[in-house]
């Protein structure tokens, strides 16, 4: 599972533009991932500038 | 509020003013939508814009400059330093009050302007976009038009809704991050770059004046860089090193999609400007003087389509971005990844030759010569793009 933490989030938008399958929701100051749509393919991850998001295998954070 | 326009633009940025200003000026009625409780914050940019960037759509103001730019320090990894001093090259803005400033034309043209308006679908009639779905203070609302321009920036959606593959390559993103601080010791009138391993591989890290020893600092690395490293470890790391002391008055982040322009910017009802099209110089990650050029394109083109009544003119939005932009773009990606590569001996190299070169022949032309110098191909791009 991929999870964004929103206490640390910017709301910048970065992990939108490159997310492959529109699984990111982003307002003014609120962001969702789209569980349903989320393939885990993790370009959120690597393109987040501020190490916000992370992939959550089988609980454990990587 | 009207429930139909003729044009609705998402998004109030510098694209999406120009936009809604130049569909208004053809004397159509226009909306322009801003998700954000203000237009032009938060600012998410570098902030730096040649001098012929913003007289093309707006006179000079002092109100929005925050520092005038008059010289380039590029700096190599093994800490030489190379100069190219311009007459007048640009400015380093005020985004916050530059961005309101261009609404305000907009709306001066005729344009409707609505913050906190969230959009978060399209309608559609017959497989054509003919609309906006959104969000207003807690309500779900529609509002009809002819033509929707989507202006919505990085995080843009609107054109994957209208099915146009509208993402961008995480190896094409520059993931960004800059503070503002206060009580740098830099010079008011030049742009640094810093190169390098250290600094920001494959991209570069940047300290912009903003006036009264204040600056934007800041880098931005591939998302392919960010698999390993974050932009702000980069950050974090140079300001130990340098500023530890130095007060911060922001600290945000953001994404260039920093590549060639879109493959489709515009289907039936529905077209796509600035960063939401990738009309971004991919070699400096600039996106404020091209979004604006590309908001006029498409808000033009909308509102004569509307004024002649024939929505397929609205197609030919794409074909004129070519040849006004699009194609230098193709260059300045050329260029950028001839470049992209180099190790910072290959840095520190250009440097050294660059500094060879008599004073008064130091241009951006000369130095990607110098840069380049083995890839006698993209010798014809500097050409045609620098002034040697």
């Amino acid at each position: 599972m991929i999870e964004i933490l929103p206490d640390k989030c910017d709301f910048c938008g970065c992990c939108v533009g490159v997310c492959p399958e529109d699984a990111i929701e982003l307002k003014e100051a609120e962001i969702n991932i789209i569980d349903e749509r989320c393939t885990n393919c993790s370009k959120c991850v690597w393109s987040c500038p501020i190490e916000v998001i992370r992939f959550n295998r089988d609980g454990i954070l990587s | 509020m009207k429930n139909d326009y003729d044009i609705i633009v998402v998004g109030a940025g510098p694209a999406g003013s120009m936009a809604a200003r130049f569909a208004a000026e053809k004397g159509v009625s226009v909306m322009m939508l801003e998700k954000d409780r203000d237009v032009g914050y938060p600012v998410r940019c570098g902030e730096a814009i040649s001098k012929s960037g913003v007289e093309e759509f707006i006179s000079t103001d002092e109100k929005w400059i925050a520092a005038h730019i008059s010289k380039f320090s590029l700096n190599s990894p093994d800490g030489t330093e190379a100069v190219i001093e311009f007459d007048d090259a640009g400015y380093v803005l005020e985004r916050r009050i530059f961005d309101y400033a261009l609404a305000k034309t907009a709306a001066e043209a005729g344009a409707d302007i609505l913050s906190r308006a969230y959009v978060n679908g399209l309608l559609f009639e017959d497989d054509k976009v003919c609309g906006v779905k959104y969000e207003f203070r807690g309500e779900q609302k529609e509002l009809r038009a002819k033509v929707v321009i989507g202006a919505d920036g990085v995080e843009s959606r609107i054109g994957r809704w209208a099915g146009l593959r509208t993402f961008t390559d995480f190896r094409d993103m520059e993931c960004c991050t800059q503070i503002t601080a206060s009580n740098i010791n830099a010079d008011a009138n030049t742009l640094y770059f810093y190169f390098g391993e250290n600094y920001a591989p494959g991209g570069y890290f940047w300290i912009f004046p903003k006036g009264n020893n204040t600056a934007n600092i800041g880098l931005g690395v591939s998302g392919m860089v960010g698999k390993k490293r974050s932009a702000l470890s980069y950050l974090n790391n140079f300001m130990s090193n340098n500023y530890p002391e130095a007060p911060i008055l922001t600290s945000i982040a953001g994404g260039v999609p920093s590549t060639i322009t879109l493959g489709k910017i515009s289907s039936p009802g529905i077209m796509l400007a600035g960063d939401a099209a990738r009309q971004v110089n991919p070699l400096s990650g600039g996106g404020i003087a091209s979004g604006m050029i590309g908001g006029s394109i498409a808000g033009r083109i909308a509102g004569e389509a509307v004024k002649m009544n024939k929505p397929d003119h609205i197609l030919a939005y794409d074909k004129e971005w070519h040849n006004r932009l699009g194609k230098r773009h193709e260059i300045f990606e050329r260029l950028k990844n001839g470049i992209y590569n180099f190790d910072d001996n290959k840095f520190n190299k250009i440097a050294h030759s660059f500094n060879k070169v008599p004073k008064n022949k130091r241009t951006l032309g000369r130095l990607f010569t110098t840069a380049l110098v083995n890839q006698p191909s993209l010798l014809i791009d500097i050409a045609k793009v620098f002034v040697i």
